[in-house]
């Protein structure tokens, strides 16, 4: 394909791009004050069962683990000084690196966005990869003994839940909210542990519906741009401030697509990529651009939160949710056992049962975003998502997909060749057929 | 007698294949030992434990990422090589992510007629782990019986209960006489043990462990008869038997171990109830944990530190399988946890292959280190 005119399709800024911004900005401000107002601070991973915790009251403020950690790889030189505590304290440098973030500003006494660490007064952890509850083990110790509890969700793939599975995630949600009342002293209000499961429903059904607007032509949103739009249902995503926010959204990326708007106005090229990008270097979608090619998402920035499932045309689409299926909460167990099945269908949580399950949801987002091939990361920060990668690769080519691969870290820019990274985007574009756009710059 | 145990570890195809042809029976892999073996043998089939071959290979690359384990990549590397061809099948009790991709693309790529991902609980220290695992054991004893055709009675789970007990009481009455100040078993004579007993008939296996106990108390085998420095092992699994042989030639005994391919695998047994099926799985849950279900407490640490005093041990060696994050997670707490018993500790990390040269230069380094603290 030859090198064409740059900007064949017109383009915008998002309407409310500020506002996600602001949103997650308060978010961190909330919990860094949590004590000022009376309130508690927890931590949990982005995958926590943390409707739960609201049963205890809206001034309970989570720290989510991962997007923090996600915050100080940005900072280069904040993370370098993470990652050097953590590894000289005798944690090794092959561990997760949002973990060595993570524990290293604990180490350091240093709070991201400034000034000291925020204690957590508990922790409410869930473990489905190994990494999950053991980062959480070391932070507790290293913050003196926090309490902790944690809920084991590996019952396996979605596809062969049964009712014992279903159970054992509902029984230990039913014992944590005991040890919830039994840590803080506080009373445990039903509502609003409803009220939060739906908001959780609604903020990743409406997270996914946005994923999937983007198998329009040309894509309204761009991967780069959709890694500062999820992120908020990583922080907070049972409550009603983000559960409000996706669907002003939605409506805004619906308007999108009716007015033909492009998230890259050069696009010409679709891929997706999967696992989580190198976070310091976010620039590599950029690169892509300068081809005319846009990654119109990845299975991590869909399926990491979204919620999605099989619509009767054989699609993919945004999971019914509760609301939308008439279905009100009677009681605790009731909502209980909709919320563990709701948590189990995510779409990154098969891929730990096999590599099978995520192939083919690639397979489909490739036959349905329209794809021209996919750009996978092998992704030496995190064992969890990378799990299977290598099968995935070949499940994707002998269907005949388009593969390019690239190793590095998300969170330790020691392990990222950006140059080399570039080589191989030149080395697909190449196989793609395409060539750089004339006058563009990453 | 050792010799043996140590030729069923090192042809331990040959066995199998042997026993399968004298048998007739199934021959089922594993790939860790959560695996509920109790069941399998009750169906009359051996349960072989699936091990790397500790060779350079190149023919993973394509299926496993290369930051996972090398020895989840020497397990599958095994299965793509036909090293397990005479398997009738294979089956993961959960595992950590690593051991899972070796199962998975296992699965995927090397026709098995059996393949059985149990879903193994990680919380085991939450109480509902009890009943949940209980509930798939018995949709795996549905299974296997599926696949045996044969209905595995509670009779057949009491005799495959009792002969697997025997064999974790008699292994752990050898290595209880290892406290002794002259151990008359090396760590290498011990590890064979213990690894052989993870592919052979547990009843053939128990037969020779009782003539060797037997022996050990009259006193008529002898040990390496060294008491220089009595070691520790400790971390990921570890079958590096060169490893093992080439740290006792330094002056060293190798008293106790915590791997899930040592202790880890023996060393409780199932306590009868009613429901066998209950029994089994709370033998599983309330074994010595692997890391990567020990939380969120810690129980490793105390079960570590009193091994340590009940042998003995003056220093210890954690050994850890590159890239094993659930390990890499526990050995600074270890460390810590030992040096407080006044026990130094030295960091190793194990690839397929170990670079023998250079780990005898550390290990000479931390025995004269030991030996200082001796002397002065």
């Amino acid at each position: 394909m030859p090198g064409k005119a740059i900007g064949h399709y017109p383009t915008e800024p998002l309407k409310c791009w500020n506002k996600a911004k602001e949103i997650r900005q308060q978010y961190y401000e909330d919990y860094r004050t949590a004590h000022e107002r009376g309130g508690l601070r927890w931590g949990g991973g982005a995958w926590t069962l943390d409707a739960l915790v609201w049963g205890l009251g809206d001034d309970c403020h989570l720290l989510t683990t991962e997007p923090y950690s996600a915050s100080i790889a940005f900072n280069k030189e904040l993370s370098a000084k993470c990652l050097e505590a953590a590894e000289a304290k005798g944690y090794a440098r092959d561990l997760c690196s949002y973990v060595r973030n993570y524990i290293g500003g604990i180490l350091l006494d240093k709070w991201a966005f400034g000034g000291p660490f925020p204690k957590l007064d508990f922790i409410f952890q869930e473990q489905l990869c190994c990494s999950q509850t053991k980062w959480y083990q070391v932070v507790s110790e290293l913050e003196g003994g926090i309490p902790m509890y944690s809920i084991d969700l590996s019952v396996g793939p979605y596809k062969e839940l049964n009712e014992t599975r279903l159970q054992y995630l509902v029984d230990q949600m039913q014992e944590g909210i005991e040890w919830l009342q039994k840590t803080t002293g506080r009373t445990f209000d039903d509502e609003k542990m409803y009220k939060a499961i739906y908001n959780d429903c609604r903020s990743t059904a409406t997270w996914a519906e946005i994923c999937c607007l983007n198998k329009n032509v040309p894509a309204p949103l761009d991967e780069k741009s959709m890694h500062s739009l999820y992120v908020l249902a990583t922080l907070n995503k049972a409550s009603k401030v983000v559960a409000d926010f996706y669907e002003e959204l939605l409506d805004e990326v619906k308007d999108r697509v009716a007015r033909g708007i492009a998230g890259v106005g050069t696009e010409r090229c679709r891929v997706i990529t999967d696992t989580q990008p190198p976070w310091g270097f976010l620039s590599l979608y950029r690169y892509l651009e300068t081809y005319g090619c846009v990654s119109v998402g990845s299975l991590y920035v869909f399926g990491l939160e979204g919620n999605f499932e099989v619509k009767p045309d054989g699609t993919w689409g945004a999971r019914t949710t509760p609301q939308q299926a008439g279905i009100t909460f009677k009681n605790r167990e009731q909502a209980l056992r909709y919320y563990a099945d709701w948590n189990l269908s995510r779409p990154q949580w098969q891929h730990f049962y096999g590599p099978e399950y995520k192939t083919e949801m690639l397979l489909r987002i490739a036959k349905e975003w329209k794809l021209d091939g996919v750009i996978l990361h092998y992704n030496r920060g995190c064992e969890g998502l990378s799990v299977g990668i290598a099968e995935n690769r070949l499940g994707l080519i002998n269907a005949g997909i388009p593969v390019m691969t690239y190793e590095g870290n998300m969170a330790d820019e020691r392990e990222f060749d950006e140059s080399r990274a570039h080589s191989r985007v030149d080395s697909f574009m190449e196989n793609l057929g395409l060539e750089q756009l004339v006058g563009a710059h990453a | 007698m050792v010799e043996v145990f140590r030729d069923w570890f090192e042809h331990r195809h040959e066995y199998a294949k042997d026993w399968q042809k004298r048998t007739e029976g199934k021959v089922l892999g594993y790939f860790c030992t959560y695996a509920p073996e109790e069941i399998m043998y009750a169906a009359g089939i051996l349960p072989v434990r699936v091990l790397g071959g500790h060779e350079p290979q190149a023919l993973t690359e394509p299926h496993i990422f290369g930051m996972f384990c090398p020895f989840c990549r020497d397990c599958l590397a095994q299965g793509l090589k036909g090293s397990y061809d005479y398997l009738n099948g294979i089956m993961l009790s959960q595992s950590c992510i690593h051991l899972r991709q070796a199962f998975t693309s296992w699965r995927i790529h090397i026709p098995t007629s059996y393949k059985y991902y149990l879903p193994f609980p990680h919380g085991v220290q939450n109480p509902p782990a009890y009943k949940y695992l209980t509930s798939e054991l018995r949709v795996f004893q549905k299974s296997i019986e599926d696949w045996t055709g044969l209905k595995i009675s509670n009779e057949a789970l009491d005799k495959s209960i009792e002969v697997y007990n025997k064999n974790r009481r008699l292994l752990r009455e050898i290595f209880d006489l290892r406290r002794a100040k002259h151990p008359p078993i090396s760590g290498l004579e011990a590890m064979y043990l213990a690894l052989s007993s993870q592919m052979v008939d547990k009843a053939e296996h128990n037969a020779l462990l009782e003539q060797l106990l037997e022996r050990l108390k009259a006193g008529t085998h002898a040990g390496n008869g060294n008491s220089h420095i009595r070691l520790m092992l400790i971390g990921s699994e570890n079958d590096d038997t060169t490893f093992v042989k080439m740290v006792e030639s330094l002056g060293a005994d190798i008293v106790i171990d915590e791997h899930c391919t040592g202790t880890r695998y023996f060393w409780n047994e199932v306590e009868p109830q009613e429901d066998r099926l209950a029994a089994i799985a709370a033998r599983y849950i309330d074994r010595p944990p692997c890391p990567s279900k020990d939380w969120p407490m810690r129980r490793r640490l105390p079960h570590i530190t009193q091994l340590a005093k009940d042998y003995g041990v003056q220093g210890a060696v954690l050994i850890q399988q590159k890239f094993c994050d659930p390990h890499e997670f526990d050995m600074p707490s270890i460390a810590k946890a030992l040096k407080e018993e006044g026990i130094p500790s030295y960091n190793l990390e194990f690839d397929v292959t170990v670079p023998l040269g250079p780990f005898k230069i550390r290990m000479e380094a931390f025995l004269e280190m030991l030996r200082g603290e001796e002397l002065f």
